[in-house]
C-alpha cells in the first residue's frame, strides 16, 4: 500500500477513511472468492437438475444474487445521498458515488441473465411485465444518478442534485420487489420468503445464497476501491482549483 | 458428481448457451470492473504525487 504518498489537502476525516478501506478491501475480496467458489461448486456439483426448468435454472446462481444486490445497493446509495444532504458530509456522498456503478453493473447482469433465461423457459427473451420493466427503470435510475454527477461541474451541486435524484428514484425499488405480488406478471414468484417455506431444495438454496453473500463481499471490496479513488481525485482537484480560481470565490465554499 | 463428462457439464442438458453466456458476463463484468478501478486508483495516485511535486517541490 503506498498510502504513506498521499498528501492530504483540507478533508481530515478522509485521511482516516482512506487507509481503512485499503485495509478492508483484501479481506473482502479474499472472502468474496471463497464465497462464490463455493457457491459454484455447489450450484454446478452438487444441486439437483430442476424438473421444470433442467439445466437452464442454473442461472438463477448469478441472476438472483445479481438483482438483489441490483436493489440492496440502489437502498444503499439512497441512504448514504440522504445522509449527505441531511448531515451536509462529503464522505456520505462520495460513498454513494462510489455504489452508483457497481449498482449499475449488477442491474445489467440481472437484466441480462434474466433475459437468457427468459428465453428458454418462456420462450422470449424480454416482455414488458411489471417486474422486468420496473428493472430496467432501476437500471435508468442509476445512470441518471452517474449521468447528473458527471454533468455539473461544481462537486457540491452535483453531489446535492445527484443525491436528490437518488433519493426520489427510491420508490422504484419496493415496487421492483412487490410487482411480483401485486401485478400478475410472467416473472416468477419470491424465490426466497421469510413466511413460506423454501420452494426448492436445500442444496440449491444454499448456493444461491453463498452467491449472494460473496456478490455482496464483491461489492463491498470494488466499492471501497471506487472510494479510495473518488478521495484521492478530490484531494488532488482543489488544489487544482485554487490555483486557477481568483481569491475571493475560495471565501464561498463553507 | 452428477456429471458423466466434461461434455455433458458444457452442454447443460441443452441450455450450454444461455448458462455459460450468463455466468461469462458476470465474470467478465466483475473482472474489468476491478482492473479498471486499479488502473482508475493507480492514475489518481500518479496525479497525487506529480502535484505534490509541482507544489511543494
Amino acid at each position: 500500500m503506498s498510502d504513506s504518498r498521499v498528501t492530504w489537502s483540507k478533508y481530515s476525516s478522509l485521511q482516516a477513511l482512506y487507509p481503512l478501506a485499503g485495509r478492508l478491501i483484501p479481506w473482502c475480496a479474499g472472502a468474496a472468492v471463497l464465497f462464490m467458489a463455493a457457491g459454484l461448486y455447489l450450484g454446478f456439483f452438487v444441486a439437483p437438475t430442476d424438473f421444470q426448468q433442467g439445466e437452464a435454472y442454473r442461472i438463477i446462481f448469478v441472476h438472483v444474487p445479481a438483482a438483489w444486490m441490483s436493489m440492496f445497493l440502489y437502498v444503499m446509495m439512497a441512504l448514504w445521498a440522504g445522509l449527505g444532504l441531511g448531515l451536509k458530509a462529503r464522505p456520505s456522498f462520495m460513498m454513494a458515488q462510489a455504489i452508483a456503478p457497481t449498482g449499475a453493473i449488477f442491474t445489467f447482469l440481472a437484466l441480462l441473465t434474466g433475459a437468457l433465461w427468459g428465453k428458454p423457459t418462456w420462450g422470449a427473451w424480454w416482455v414488458w411485465d411489471a417486474r422486468l420493466t420496473s428493472e430496467l427503470i432501476l437500471l435508468f435510475l442509476y445512470l441518471g444518478v452517474m449521468l447528473l454527477h458527471a454533468s455539473i461541474d461544481d462537486l457540491r451541486r452535483a453531489d446535492r442534485a445527484s443525491a436528490l435524484f437518488a433519493l426520489v428514484g427510491v420508490v422504484n425499488v419496493p415496487i421492483i420487489y412487490f410487482s411480483v405480488r401485486w401485478w400478475n406478471t410472467l416473472h416468477q414468484g419470491a424465490s426466497v420468503s421469510m413466511t413460506a417455506a423454501p420452494k426448492m431444495a436445500a442444496t440449491m438454496l444454499t448456493a444461491m445464497l453463498l452467491m449472494a453473500i460473496g456478490f455482496w463481499l464483491y461489492s463491498m471490496a470494488v466499492i471501497l476501491m471506487r472510494l479510495r479513488c473518488v478521495i484521492l481525485e478530490r484531494n488532488s482537484q482543489p488544489r487544482w482549483n485554487q490555483s486557477a480560481v481568483e481569491p475571493g470565490v475560495k471565501e464561498i465554499r463553507a | 458428481m452428477k456429471w458423466g463428462s466434461l461434455s455433458e457439464f458444457l452442454a447443460m442438458g441443452g441450455y450450454g448457451f444461455y448458462v455459460w453466456v450468463s455466468f461469462g458476463t458476470t465474470a467478465l463484468c466483475m473482472v474489468w470492473e476491478v482492473l479498471s478501478l486499479r488502473r482508475r486508483g493507480a492514475m489518481a495516485l500518479r496525479i497525487e504525487s506529480s502535484e505534490e511535486g509541482i507544489n511543494h517541490g
